[in-house]
């Protein structure tokens, strides 16, 4: 059997020759490779497990809320027009006390029914069963919160319910579909200490919550192929006269908005992280081969000569490519699953999917191979035809020398002060343009894709702050189970260790412009109020006006109106009044897509006496203790949560990811400058070594000949920083419009010391990979020189 | 009086003073696995101020390991090796790189011009590196080139860019003058244009040249003609610069 033909011998042996070269380009893309195998991977892993769980344990397909709806009223739901199965519940916010906790904890009660298990959103059980029937201590408690407070079965926990203490016992640690990812009240990321899912059974919660014979809340699921909007709106209506506060479907239930979030932002990441890459592999490819392509001009005129036709020729040099590329997809393979397994596990600790393990997705290995093999053969595609198609005469001749005039050039380098080695490295700059302008793109490529992915850290900083500091200057807020009169406020005012406190009040709306429509919630603010405060889209602080509507830049553009336009706001709660408002301001909030109006305008389109339905408060901090003590044993009040607390844990949540992300991310930005500069030195020294090691003889040091070497890509990178870092942050941009959901939106704030910390990491591993080439500048052979033609 | 021998020497260089470098006993072994060549096998060798000397021999003959051996391009493996005061039979790296840069210049059979540099740019480059270099218009002014300063060695023939390759050797004002093959790539009438110019530099700079060939006839033009064979300087004639260079031809 024949083994390798004498081309593909060569093959092997070229590759071996330029080892240091392929493994380069090779690191640059398996990196690619690697983010998109998991990037994709993660994506299908998570999807694929959420599904199952979804499908398993009954994820229902509608959710509603509602003041108080008497039982019977379910059957009407039934009878909706696709609607399978209804389950009415009860579902409530309580204030927990946990010993050895010193802020107060919130739970969200889940009833079970009188006896068995729930119909939908089953519970996935890790530990001991269900509560007895009927029982009126016995709770199921979400497994995060369990591990994050060292809670197991047969531990007790206190819950204030309806403004009385009571010992829960609990029998059973499980999960559901509904609380992937738990949020408490006023968060965004889940604090698994200080929220938690307790499951109980219903008789004792109806006669907490004077809810007999009745339900607060329902879940749904429709038949396959059921337009979910219209079952909404037809549960809308049944459950109006009830207080209902609007039905919606799975992609505004909070838990599944997160995960389907996630998801997009990890395709955006499969989708543009990796062809940065890969572009710059092709055009690695493309340099190698060309000068690999002028170095062997006679041999490929020998071969034509010996009569290989044009496209064996051609195909031997993509065949090159092909295989450097391949090394790098498999490489990229194992990295890619290192990774995917990594991620995977922080998702698992955020998002609670059972059985949320990785898995070797095919569809990301053929994708990811296909993307590298064919960059990889779009880099080689120029080289290989212009080496098949010189003609063997040509070919065997040496290559003309090449021409360094240029009228303009010789005037800028005519200027004196310029030292001959250094207007060597200006003529070489300016001679290969194309050379420089792929070295340059190289350069500016790693710094970009630094800054791209690094400014996500101080866009969490901005986030903070605005959402901790510039717009929420209180220390506490805190949300009652019912709007309330206000006079309330005075009340909590008299606790002890509150020195200012504002009324809010959140009401369920859905807003409608001319085309469009959002069901979102609008918050009342006090006029003058310096607790909650809004920000103009520039950043300064503006006032909430006193008529009209103030609505979120996102929700300005989902309902795509502006400044001056009106919207018409249907409210979902008490006699559900409908006005028309004029848009009188935009804000700029980053979470969620809220709208705000003057409170004392709100009760009034509300037609309620001063009404809230939380409030502010700014805290004594010698009298935090006192505060947390007396607030927690008031009726009323549903959940409280602490800025301090709330700070704590965010830092605490994403300081583990963002290490992680950030030494992913500055690693593999590293790679690409390195990849580039080393590639871009080694062509320079094989095309160059004869010049260099004449100039050693002639009496130059190994450091002025190394300066002559790396000057242009000094010069080259000097220029390519900069460059990234205003593509950098064009890709920042980039990233955070594709990011963006209705949840969040990442502001792009890019810090002076992410530009610097970029810059640094591409200086850093190309000077490294510098100083790899230029140590070769030793063994320059001199005695060579003196022989040798070009 | 055509063998070179240690007496010989001795009566010879009776002015030490004219002496500007001498080589003793000069070895040079290449081992390549089990393989030793003995490239030089002891070779004595002196070269006089403002002195042309013609170094002949065959291929593989060793001259090239000589040239290599004078010039600071290699350490010999045995014997010793002085310029002037110094004693470079040990010199390190970096003392040879100053050997080459201060005192010696360089003509290579190739010309080894820098592509991305003008002529003139061409001889900048090692005057900017040199204590007292000429200008380099008056450099390429001695060699003929003064109208072709700006031509990058592109835009010049063979023994143009031989010639600039000259003129970047002397610039300097090296002491000594190491040429290997300058003609060696060049037709006859060109060839003599470059041999004309280091005669010249050497008449009028007295720079001390050696010059390696294995084409006999511009032995003529030296002072002195050591042939190599073997390893060994097996014979010295002294045709007294019997002919001018344009009265040779090949």
């Amino acid at each position: 059997m024949k083994r390798f033909s004498a081309l593909d011998t060569k093959l092997l042996r070229d590759i071996w020759h330029m080892r240091g070269q392929a493994i380069a380009v090779g690191i640059i893309v398996a990196c690619g490779v690697a983010i998109m195998v998991m990037a994709l991977g993660t994506l299908s892993t998570l999807r694929a497990s959420r599904d199952a769980y979804y499908e398993r344990y009954r994820f229902a397909d509608v959710f509603a809320s509602v003041r108080r709806a008497p039982e019977n009223s379910a059957a009407q739901l039934r009878e909706i027009d696709g609607v399978q199965t209804v389950e009415t519940r009860i579902v409530r916010l309580v204030i927990l006390r946990i010993e050895g906790l010193e802020e107060p904890a919130n739970a969200q009660i889940v009833s079970l029914p009188d006896d068995g298990e729930s119909t939908l959103n089953r519970i996935v059980l890790f530990e001991g069963r269900y509560p007895e029937a009927h029982s009126p201590r016995e709770i199921i408690i979400s497994n995060a919160f369990a591990e994050a407070n060292g809670l197991a079965t047969g531990d007790t926990v206190e819950a204030v319910i309806n403004g009385r203490l009571r010992t829960l016992s609990i029998v059973g640690i499980g999960d559901s579909p509904e609380f992937i990812y738990a949020l408490g009240p006023g968060t965004i990321l889940p604090d698994d200490r200080l929220f938690g899912i307790f499951w109980m059974r219903r008789p004792a919660l109806e006669a907490a919550f004077d809810l007999d014979g009745a339900f607060n809340n329902v879940t749904l699921t429709v038949a396959p192929g059921t337009d979910t909007k219209s079952v909404i709106d037809e549960v809308d209506d049944v459950l109006a006269p009830y207080g209902g506060t609007g039905a919606f479907d799975r992609e505004d239930q909070l838990s599944n908005a997160f995960v389907e979030s996630e998801m997009r932002q990890l395709k955006t990441m499969a989708r543009i992280i990796p062809a940065v890459f890969l572009v710059v592999s092709a055009i690695l490819i493309h340099s190698i081969l060309n000068r690999l392509i002028q170095t062997e001009r006679q041999q490929i005129g020998l071969i034509k000569a010996f009569g290989y036709s044009r496209w064996e020729i051609a195909w031997h040099y993509l065949k090159l490519a092909i295989a450097i590329t391949a090394g790098g997809v498999v490489a990229g393979y194992a990295l890619g699953f290192v990774l995917e397994n990594l991620i995977t596990r922080l998702y698992a600790e955020t998002f609670r999917i059972p059985d949320l393990t990785w898995r070797i997705d095919p569809f990301a290995l053929v994708v990811s191979a296909g993307a590298a093999l064919g960059a990889g053969i779009a880099g080689a595609m120029s080289a290989s035809l212009n080496a098949a198609s010189l003609s063997p005469s040509e070919a065997m001749s040496p290559a003309p020398p090449v021409n360094y005039q240029q009228r303009w050039l010789r005037y800028i380098l005519q200027m004196r002060w310029l030292d001959e080695p250094t207007r060597l490295i200006l003529r070489h700059i300016f001679r290969f343009p194309a050379r420089t302008g792929a070295n340059l793109f190289g350069v500016a490529a790693a710094v970009m894709l630094l800054v791209g992915t690094l400014f996500t850290f101080d866009s969490i900083d901005d986030m903070l702050d605005q959402m901790f500091f510039r717009t929420n200057s209180h220390d506490a807020s805190v949300t009652f189970f019912e709007a309330r009169n206000d006079t309330v406020v005075e009340e909590l005012a008299r606790l002890p260790g509150v020195v200012s406190i504002q009324g809010v009040r959140d009401v369920p709306a859905r807003l409608e412009s001319t085309f469009r429509s959002e069901r979102i919630s609008i918050t009342g603010l006090p006029q003058g109020g310096d607790l909650r405060r809004l920000l103009s889209e520039s950043g300064t602080y503006v006032d909430l006006p006193p008529t009209g509507i103030a609505l979120s830049s996102q929700l300005a553009a989902m309902l795509d109106v502006t400044n001056g336009d009106t919207v018409t706001a249907h409210i979902l709660d008490g006699t559900r009044p409908v006005a028309d408002l004029p848009v009188t301001a935009i804000v700029d909030e980053q979470i969620g897509t809220p709208a705000f109006m003057d409170l004392a305008a709100l009760n009034t389109l509300m037609r309620q006496a001063p009404t809230v339905s939380g409030a502010f408060l700014k805290l004594d901090p010698e009298a935090r203790t006192a505060f947390e003590e007396s607030i927690i044993q008031r009726p009323g009040i549903a959940g409280v949560s602490l800025r301090a607390a709330a700070i704590e844990s965010f830092e605490e949540t994403l300081q583990e990811t963002i290490y992680i992300m950030m030494a992913i991310y500055a690693v593999i930005g590293g790679a690409i400058a390195a990849g580039v500069v080393y590639n871009a030195a080694r062509i320079s020294l094989t095309e160059r070594g004869r010049e260099l090691a004449s100039l050693r003889v002639l009496g130059f040091t190994n450091q002025e000949v190394g300066y002559i070497l790396l000057g242009e890509l000094a010069l080259i990178a000097m220029v390519g920083i900069p460059i990234g870092c205003l593509c950098g942050v064009g890709l920042a941009h980039l990233i955070a419009t594709s990011m963006a959901t209705e949840l969040y939106r990442i502001p792009v704030s890019v810090d002076p010391s992410t530009l610097g910390v970029a810059a640094l990491i591409v200086l850093v591993s190309s000077t490294a990979a510098a100083l790899f080439v230029v140590q070769r500048v030793r063994s320059l052979d001199l005695i060579a020189v003196l022989k040798t033609r070009e | 009086m055509n063998r070179s021998t240690d007496s010989k020497y001795e009566q010879d260089d009776t002015a030490q003073s004219d002496i500007l470098m001498w080589g003793r006993s000069l070895e040079r072994t290449y081992v390549t696995g089990e393989v030793s060549v003995h490239a030089l096998r002891g070779v004595d060798v002196s070269l006089r101020r403002g002195e042309l000397v013609v170094l002949l021999g065959p291929s593989g003959s060793g001259k090239s390991t000589l040239l290599n051996i004078l010039g600071g391009l290699d350490r010999p493996t045995g014997g010793e090796l002085h310029f002037e005061t110094q004693d470079l039979t040990n010199a390190n790296d970096a003392e040879l790189t100053r050997y080459r840069r201060r005192s010696v210049g360089f003509v290579f059979q190739f010309y080894n011009l820098v592509a991305g540099l003008t002529a003139r740019e061409n001889v900048s480059l090692v005057t900017e590196i040199a204590d007292a270099p000429m200008k380099p218009d008056e450099a390429l002014d001695l060699v003929g080139l003064g109208a072709r300063v700006t031509h990058f060695p592109a835009q010049l023939s063979g023994g143009e860019q031989q010639r600039v390759a000259v003129a970047r050797a002397i610039a300097k004002r090296p002491k000594v003058l190491f040429c290997d093959e300058p003609t060696g790539a060049l037709d006859s009438a060109t060839g003599v244009r470059v041999l004309e110019a280091l005669e010249r530099v050497n008449r009028e700079l007295s720079t001390t040249i050696m010059i390696i060939t294995h084409n006999v006839g511009i032995g003529d033009i030296a002072d002195r003609v050591l042939r190599m064979s073997d390893g060994k300087i097996v014979e010295e004639t002294r045709p007294g610069r019997a002919r001018r260079p344009s009265e040779i031809s090949w």
